[in-house]
């Protein structure tokens, strides 16, 4: 009971942190119908961002809610620069093209930033400085809360409140959700679609550096390959969830993150990543729009 | 005669290949309705798009003597634009008072914007009834009405309509049709696109027929009524 009460603990925690990436993706589906395959690379530079940040500032061994504050900030901040900057770049310039020259481009602004990773930030991996002082909170037999679990619930589920307010109750959000509708009736109201494009991408990336620092801080081990895996992942808790719904990107993250526990738990952690596209492949057969998606109704 | 509201001169457009408009020109005048009417695919669609700058366009708009031509999509409606859409575009997943809360985009005046939300309620009462209920669930019919109010949250000057009888009952077309006559006649310009030529001819002062992507015949919307040549083509009698 211990243990799958700390499994359940464990599995929450991961499956948070797939979703606050996997929110990356939906979004950006939701408004543009295309998979920023480069998602997970903006991760990867939020961590590396975050690394630097926290040397520079000599934060590295001050854990604490400062620090985490902090890198958090530098994180999204980071993260978002370059979310922006990528789609300004590489993704505006083919608004009008085929769907498929801009899923193209984002593999290779995917394939860019992994290879500038290892050219910048070198290819050996770093340990990301430590963010929280390591406290177990709450001690039972085995089961342990860890200070690092606590937060990762914690940051998730804020970041995750913010966006919903935002997404809900705001002018913005609002003009989000519309361009994803029907983007040119909100273009005829007013909406001037390339900015809510671009206010897209600062938040799905933003997101992705939060992340990327409750990553780092509990499995401090980052290195420039670091946002493939769990990018797979998080995108594949995006489908699972139904692309482009938001709480169906929680749900496939929450959900991807307890299965991978609990099949390394009670069956073999060999079987981890087998896991993940298992259920893709599941998913595709039985409920290609996912758990919470819609099918797309082509009127005429 | 009132001052020349929109001005359209020599409008073409294409889709790809397919030359959709080949050159028309028509105006509306301050305080009219005037409508277009038509058979499937003559392009009176095409013409509140290019009007609305969804498609790409040559020739001249202009609205009160300015060019709005080459002006973005989503700044036209700063110039008075506002459009219902064809099959009325309303955001599914979101609430009715959303919906309308997405024609006033633009604007800023809290006090404004409220008082024109009451008018809105007054005039289709069923919204009200259904303000927080998702827009994707109503029925055709309120969703049109959903449609017109939207669009007429932006204060427009010129308030253009695309099919809004299109696949509704015959009693939710007239009670429509009501409103309309009944906001031009509170001072609203109208530019009616319809099929339902009978409708249509009777609630406006001109009226312009488009065939293949130009204007065939104009005149006033009883003088058209009374065509022989309509009556045989659009009227079925």
């Amino acid at each position: 009971m211990q243990d799958f009460v700390q499994h359940l603990v464990n599995g929450l925690s991961l499956g948070s942190i797939y979703a606050l990436i996997a929110l990356g993706y939906t979004m950006v589906y939701g408004i543009l119908q295309m998979i920023n395959f480069a998602h997970s690379d903006v991760y990867m530079v939020g961590a590396f961002a975050a690394y630097y940040a926290a040397k520079w500032l000599g934060i590295e061994n001050q854990p604490g809610l400062m620090s985490l504050a902090t890198l958090l900030v530098v994180s999204m901040v980071a993260c978002a620069l370059l979310g922006l900057t990528i789609e300004r770049l590489a993704y505006r310039p083919l608004r009008k093209a085929p769907k498929l020259n801009i899923l193209i481009t984002a593999i290779g602004v995917s394939l860019f930033l992994q290879y500038a990773g290892q050219l910048v930030f070198g290819a050996d991996p770093k340990v990301f400085p430590e963010v929280m002082p390591d406290i177990t909170f709450f001690q039972w037999g085995d089961l342990s809360l860890r200070s690092s679990d606590f937060t990762v619930l914690i940051v998730a589920l804020l970041a995750m409140v913010g966006l919903h307010f935002l997404i809900h109750h705001t002018k913005i959000g609002r003009a989000m959700r519309a361009v994803s509708q029907n983007s040119s009736v909100a273009a005829m109201l007013g909406v001037n679609p390339d900015r809510i494009v671009a206010m897209t991408f600062v938040v799905g990336s933003s997101l992705a550096g939060v992340g990327s620092v409750l990553v780092g801080m509990k499995y401090p081990k980052i290195e420039p390959l670091m946002g493939m895996m769990i990018g797979l992942k998080a995108f594949v808790a995006a489908v699972l969830g139904g692309i482009g719904s938001i709480p169906g990107a929680v749900l496939g993250g929450l959900l991807m993150g307890l299965s991978e526990e609990m099949v390394v738990a009670y069956l073999s952690s060999t079987y981890r990543d087998a896991l993940a596209f298992g259920i893709l492949i599941v998913i595709l057969l039985l409920k290609p729009a996912g758990l919470l998606g819609r099918y797309q109704v082509e009127k005429v | 005669m009132s001052e020349i509201l929109l001005k359209v001169e020599q409008l073409e457009a294409s889709y790809g290949s397919i030359h959709a408009l080949k050159g028309i020109s028509f105006d509306v005048r301050e305080g009219e309705i005037v409508s277009l009417i038509g058979a499937n695919g003559a392009g009176k669609t095409t013409t509140l798009r290019a009007i609305s700058g969804l498609i790409a366009s040559k020739g001249l708009i202009s609205l009160r003597g300015e060019n709005i031509g080459s002006i973005p999509s989503y700044k036209r409606i700063l110039k008075g634009l506002s459009q219902s859409p064809e099959g009325r575009g309303v955001f599914p997943a979101m609430s009715v008072r959303e919906n309308l809360d997405m024609g006033a985009y633009t604007r800023s005046d809290r006090d404004g914007i409220k008082r024109d939300l009451e008018n809105c309620y007054s005039l289709f009462p069923r919204l009200k009834e259904r303000e927080k209920q998702m827009a994707g669930t109503l029925s055709g019919g309120e969703q049109q009405m959903l449609a017109i109010s939207r669009a007429l949250m932006s204060r427009p000057r010129l308030l253009l309509l695309d099919e809004p009888s299109l696949g509704l009952a015959p009693l939710i077309v007239a009670q429509i049709f009501e409103i309309v006559k009944k906001l031009n006649k509170e001072g609203m310009t109208v530019l009616l696109v319809e099929q339902n030529a009978q409708m249509a001819l009777k609630v406006s002062h001109r009226a312009y027929v488009l065939e293949t992507g130009s204007i065939t015949l104009s005149g006033r919307g009883e003088d058209l009524l009374s065509n022989e040549e309509v009556r045989r083509s659009y009227l079925g009698i």
